[in-house]
């Protein structure tokens, strides 16, 4: 338990004591949101769909938090290139419970960050439809940067060094991003992208905020929770595992 | 006396490379041994074996009376290492990576701030302690890294190099408080060094390692009268030849090295 709480503390000092890390990585959710939500609002709302603007935040939001995430789960790789990582394997500690205080405190962070955006784009003039149901986002939110935590742990175990790590923004999280529905409705999408769209985690993490946060909803809430909850089980087990197989 | 490290016929291979080939060695309880070799010889190969940061080939390990492949957690709860390349937090204070090592180690809080404080003056960081460690010099890190490694008390400590890069005055302050521990609390001190007079001063028993196999073993005296040197830098260069030894780079370097050219000669 102590090392649990002690490892997801590292986790939470780093990231307050970078605040260029914090105000960098407002940047890209922030000229999103405003390019797009302002730019493509007029548009948006010919076509009958609303106000894009309210349709957008849950989306960036989903953005900041996958980014993030995968960010911090990926951090493992500079402990290894900076040794430590060393102390932490050969302390008289399980690896699971290693893994589980930084996954935790990666997922914190990725969630504040969330919230950081969030709370931005009120300032913007988004409002939720129901204030009542903030905390339950907050739950969905945690969920989401949990799962893809867990996915940056298992992808730092198996890679040596940074040169790996442009691939996995260009090849996994900026795919799972844009074919998450996080900046397009998942209705009446041309069959391969609505495939993709169905397999990529983030799209029913969206969703829920969007189910949440502005009241509609493509997969409904249940089943978002479902997949997301089953993804995220699946995901913090195969990254324990790879996490408990690092040799330096 | 019984060894508190004993290693048979251990083997590593990386693919078709045998980094340690077939070694047996033991340590006795209490002894303070130095384990010498050129660069790229297998020392740090045979620590991380030791240390459960490797799984050998082939061969036995037997560490406090545990075996590291199959009881890491025993093993682990019974050393203290310093690495050789530095192992702290950068972004955390001095303070800060002690306490971390203190809960890592399950050292109850109230010890643990009493140890802290004795260690860090002892190494002179107390001052410090509340400056973010990359703020530190190189020597600071070190000093800093043996302190930590000796928070728990282990029955064994592991010197990976320790004395790279620090000054007489700081090398003999450290030596001279590891002898007295070994000498009050029975701490097993194992190292490795450059340093061939540190070897011959502090060690009781030495081992050579060369290209993964033991040449040479005994105390500093065994080993100049066995090759019929005056010194242990003469016996040293006599067993394992003049050449000098390339060792390949680790992605680790790789990266260091880019880091360094990208903040301009700043680490």
């Amino acid at each position: 338990m102590h090392t649990i709480y002690i490892m997801w503390l590292r986790e939470l000092k780093r990231y307050f004591r970078s605040k260029s890390r914090i105000i960098g990585s407002l940047g890209q959710p922030l000229l999103f949101m405003l390019a797009l939500g302002y730019g493509l609002g007029s548009v948006f709302r010919a076509a009958g769909d609303g106000s894009y603007f309210q349709f957008l935040v849950p989306g960036i939001v989903g953005m900041s938090i996958i980014f993030t995430a995968i960010f911090s789960g990926i951090q493992i790789i500079w402990d290894r290139q900076f040794g430590f990582l060393k102390e932490t394997l050969v302390a008289p500690v399980s690896r699971l419970t290693i893994m589980t205080g930084r996954t935790l405190g990666g997922a914190t962070v990725a969630s504040i960050q969330g919230i950081i955006v969030l709370a931005i784009s009120m300032a913007f003039g988004f409002r939720p439809t129901d204030w009542w149901l903030a905390p339950l986002a907050l739950v969905f939110m945690l969920l989401v940067a949990l799962l893809f935590t867990a996915l940056g742990t298992g992808i730092a175990s198996v890679l040596e060094d940074m040169q790996g790590f442009q691939l996995i923004m260009n090849f996994l999280v900026m795919p799972l991003f844009f074919l998450s529905g996080a900046l397009f409705p998942l209705s009446g999408l041309p069959p391969i992208l609505a495939g993709l769209t169905l397999i990529d985690p983030l799209s029913y993490g969206i969703d829920s905020f969007r189910a949440i946060l502005v009241g509609s909803s493509h997969f409904g809430l249940g089943v978002d929770f479902l997949v997301l909850a089953l993804v995220t089980s699946a995901f913090l087990a195969i990254g324990s595992y790879l996490f408990s197989k690092i040799q330096i | 006396m019984e060894p508190i490290i004993e290693v048979k016929h251990l083997v590593k291979r990386f693919g078709d490379f045998s980094a340690v080939r077939d070694i047996s060695f033991a340590v006795e309880k209490g002894e303070i041994f130095a384990f010498l070799g050129p660069n790229g010889a297998g020392k740090s190969t045979t620590i991380k074996m030791l240390t459960t940061l490797l799984r050998p080939t082939s061969g036995t390990i037997t560490l406090a009376g545990h075996d590291p492949a199959r009881d890491p957690e025993e093993v682990r709860r019974s050393f203290g290492i310093v690495f050789q390349d530095p192992s702290l937090d950068d972004e955390l204070t001095a303070r800060e990576n002690m306490d971390f090592h203190g809960v890592l180690y399950g050292v109850p809080a109230k010890l643990r701030r009493t140890r802290i404080e004795e260690l860090m003056k002892f190494v002179e960081l107390w001052d410090r302690r509340d400056s973010l460690v990359k703020e530190f010099s190189g020597g600071m890190k070190r000093r800093l890294e043996i302190a930590r490694g000796l928070l728990h008390h282990p029955k064994v400590i592991f010197l990976d190099e320790p004395t790279l890069g620090l000054d007489p005055q700081t090398r003999n302050h450290m030596w001279s408080y590891l002898q007295e521990l070994n000498k009050k609390e029975g701490i097993t001190v194992f190292f490795t060094t450059h340093y061939m007079e540190e070897a011959a001063r502090i060690a009781q028993k030495i081992a050579i390692i060369d290209h993964g196999t033991i040449i040479a073993s005994g105390s500093a005296a065994d080993l100049t009268a066995q090759t019929g040197t005056a010194s242990l830098e003469d016996a040293f260069l006599k067993l394992t030849g003049s050449a000098i030894r390339e060792e390949e780079s680790s992605a680790t370097d790789r990266l260091r090295e880019h880091l360094r050219v990208r903040n301009g000669g700043r680490r």
